[in-house]
């Protein structure tokens, strides 16, 4: 994995002048021999996507099949112009960024205790990845029966009032659809930062003893500086997954009490309303926001690894 | 270790063989013959589809065979099912099991066929005016009424005065507040609240979309929103209003939070399951009304059959459906599966009579129902109403009336809304 790169610095390469006959068919090598993948990347995610593009500049419902033609940039300059895209937008931003966030914290605990653990590591990373292993549909249900006042198991805990109902209204939504992310996906946070933690060698860790750092110290200047590409990597997997995220808070209130996140207008233009060229714009431009996403990481991890290797 | 990998691998191999068997649409995908008559029609549990298509084939002699699909029990999938089917001019579906709701748009887009001369006299034979009312479009008869149903106001006789037939909304809720018990309706953001809207509107005296499709939002939407407003802002309004579906409203009532519920009739032989006693106390009266000098309009469902355009037989089809939509399969479906008939006289039939002590007011509500807007594009139009009156609890009935236009005419355009 990425982090491979952290316990096995790369040399600075020497400059190179000129690309030797070798180096030639080695890089032709290369290309065949991951052409059958770009292949069929082209043919399962490139066509796909080429396709959207071209529907979102054409005004096109399918119940309306003859009304069909292009109207360039209209239905973008549709969605841009609402207030509902920008709604929406906001809300799954405050979504990912919460859920992100308590993943991170709560995964790293996690990975610590896992990677700490004495006795019994299999059952224990067994049992934490658990909840990862649930069907998210089937998971988000189990969050929505147990905060129905009716007949859920929240509204009779002790402190809380029988006819709480946090699903009817904004605020006690996002924090459920929140809960839902983060125990669903802090295992699948906590095993990729495990993987960064077991890569900081021990011997660090035991010269930082000698020298009397305490176990706070050696968390933040050695193991935290040292992690930082995994800590990206979970980061970005998890920011464009949360960025996406449809079908939890499609289950526990379909988009009501203003948690309508990008993905659930997208599917009730495209799908429900089935109007293919102004659901495509939505898409297009989700599609857009994870590229920035996705490029904002990739940016600060390869800042990241250039630094470990001493290039800047 | 290597008949271990390659059984693991077999194995493998079947689970993945079986899965995507199972993707097939309730695990049958319907048959290929020349004479085989595909039905695409919800999961209807009680067996009374199933009697029905056995009953055909039977009468057939081996002229059509159908094979009944079974589609999701939720409203949205089944559509979202049917229309990329029907879009993808999918010649396996003959039949397809329409909501009321989806006739304009199945209609305008092509994907079904009209009902014409004999077919369309059978269709309309004997059937209720608003039933009928949910298969023409444009002056055209797009399928048979098969099944219908409305609701009804139940109430628990041991705790409320029997409502009389004029009762409001205002007068339940302030009844039910001031005994410090419930109403339940269906407040959940989906189809249902456009039903409970519809109606109050429609008994208000006004509508949302006219016949010809037109958007006409007047001030019976601010009747609708302020009878909404009211209850959700009452004691009367039961804790989850804002999620609350049929099922929850169901269960609220059964479970003695609330002294009334609007809902479908199913909920009557499911109060037997509770006891004995709490069947007994349940009564039921007509719709409330909006206003108390205006008559209610009950809420109007139900399924119709309509041909596939892209059917490559449809005259079996035409046949097929009008056989299982007669009245003797209504009578079953009636019996078996709870759904009220969408013909007259079948609500005389001892079977019905018996299965619905309610069966008159059944008929009558149906009779007096407000259909639900008439439009191609429905969809839309239901998703602009649902975001426009939800959460309950913060509906402002002073500025619904300009709101809801606005939404109306985005979804009409096809626009973000």
């Amino acid at each position: 994995m990425e982090a491979g790169q952290v316990a096995a610095p790369v040399a600075a390469a020497p400059k190179r002048k000129k690309v030797t006959d070798r180096a030639k068919a080695e890089r032709k090598l290369g290309w065949l021999l991951c052409a059958p993948a770009v292949i069929a990347m082209l043919i399962v995610t490139g066509y796909p996507i080429g396709y959207a593009v071209y529907l979102s500049l054409q005004k096109y419902d399918l119940r309306f099949p003859d009304d069909k033609e292009f109207v360039g940039f209209s239905n973008y300059a549709d969605v841009l112009t609402s207030t509902t895209w920008w709604t929406d937008v906001a809300t799954t931003l405050i979504i990912t960024v919460a859920s992100v966030a308590i993943e991170l914290v709560l995964g790293m605990l996690i990975a610590l205790v896992m990677h700490r653990a004495i006795f019994g590591r299999g059952p224990v990373r067994a049992a934490v990845l658990i909840p990862y292993g649930i069907v998210t549909v089937v998971a988000a249900f189990a969050w929505r029966y147990a905060f129905d006042p009716a007949s859920g198991f929240v509204a009779g805990l002790p402190l809380i009032s029988d006819s709480a109902a946090p699903l009817t209204e904004r605020g006690g939504s996002l924090l459920v659809i929140v809960m839902t992310e983060v125990w669903k996906t802090t295992p699948f946070m906590a095993l990729l930062l495990l993987a960064g933690l077991s890569l900081v060698p021990d011997e660090l860790h035991e010269a930082a003893k000698v020298d009397g750092a305490s176990a706070l110290q050696r968390f933040y200047s050695i193991t935290l500086p040292l992690m930082r590409p995994a800590i990206l990597v979970a980061l970005l997997f998890r920011t464009l997954d949360a960025f996406r995220i449809f079908d939890s808070a499609f289950i526990l209130t379909g988009g009501a009490n203003g948690t309508e996140t990008v993905s659930i207008l997208g599917y009730n233009v495209l799908i429900n309303r089935v109007n293919l060229g102004l659901g495509s714009a939505v898409s297009i431009l989700i599609f857009i926001c994870v590229i920035l996403i996705a490029t904002f990481f990739v940016k600060a991890l390869g800042t990241s690894t250039a630094q470990q290797r001493g290039e800047t | 270790m290597r008949t271990g990998r390659s059984r693991l691998a077999i194995a493998v191999l079947v689970l993945a063989a079986s899965v995507a068997i199972g993707c097939g649409v309730g695990g049958d995908e319907g048959g290929t013959g020349a004479r085989a008559i595909n039905w695409y029609v919800f999961n209807e549990p009680g067996g009374a589809y199933d009697q029905a298509v056995a009953e055909c084939n039977e009468q057939a002699g081996g002229r059509y065979q159908i094979n009944y699909v079974k589609l999701p029990t939720d409203a949205n999938q089944q559509r979202e099912l049917i229309v990329r089917r029907l879009a993808a001019e999918d010649d396996s579906i003959d039949l397809v099991g329409m909501d009321v709701i989806w006739t304009a748009e199945l209609a305008e887009a092509g994907w079904i066929l009209p009902w014409e001369g004999e077919d369309r006299a059978a269709a309309e034979e004997d059937k209720l005016d608003g039933p009928l009312k949910t298969v023409e479009y444009q002056g055209e008869v797009w399928g048979i009424p098969f099944t219908s149903n409305t609701q009804l106001l139940w109430y628990r006789k041991d705790l409320v005065d029997a409502p009389g037939d004029d009762v409001t909304w205002d007068e339940i809720i302030d009844d039910a507040a001031a005994k410090g018990k419930g109403v339940e309706v269906q407040g959940a953001q989906y189809e249902g609240l456009t039903v409970w809207i519809n109606s109050m509107t429609a008994g208000a005296g006004g509508q949302i979309v006219d016949q010809n499709g037109d958007v006409k939002v007047d001030d019976s939407a601010v009747v609708a929103a302020e009878i909404e407003s009211k209850l959700a802002n009452s004691k009367a309004a039961p804790p989850g209003m804002a999620t609350n579906k049929e099922d929850d409203a169901r269960l609220g009532f059964e479970g003695g939070r609330s002294v009334y519920q609007v809902n479908y009739p199913y909920i009557y032989p499911s109060a037997a399951a509770v006891g004995e006693d709490f069947q007994k106390n349940i009564g039921w009266a007509r719709y409330p009304r909006s206003v108390k000098d205006e008559e209610s309009r009950p809420p109007l469902g139900g399924i119709n059959i309509g041909v596939s355009a892209y059917s490559t037989k449809p005259d079996l089809a035409f046949e097929a459906a009008t056989c299982l939509a007669s009245p003797e399969h209504q009578a079953v479906a009636a019996e078996k599966g709870g759904l009220p008939p969408t013909t007259e006289s079948v609500y005389d039939t001892p079977q019905v009579q018996k299965a619905y002590p309610f069966a008159d007011l059944l008929r009558e509500s149906i009779e007096a129902a407000a259909p639900r807007p008439v439009t191609p594009a429905y969809s839309d139009i239901s998703l602009a109403i649902q975001k426009t009156f939800h959460p309950p609890d913060s509906v402002d009935p002073n500025g619904i009336e300009q709101k809801l236009r606005h939404r109306m005419a985005k979804a009409a355009a096809g626009k973000i809304f």
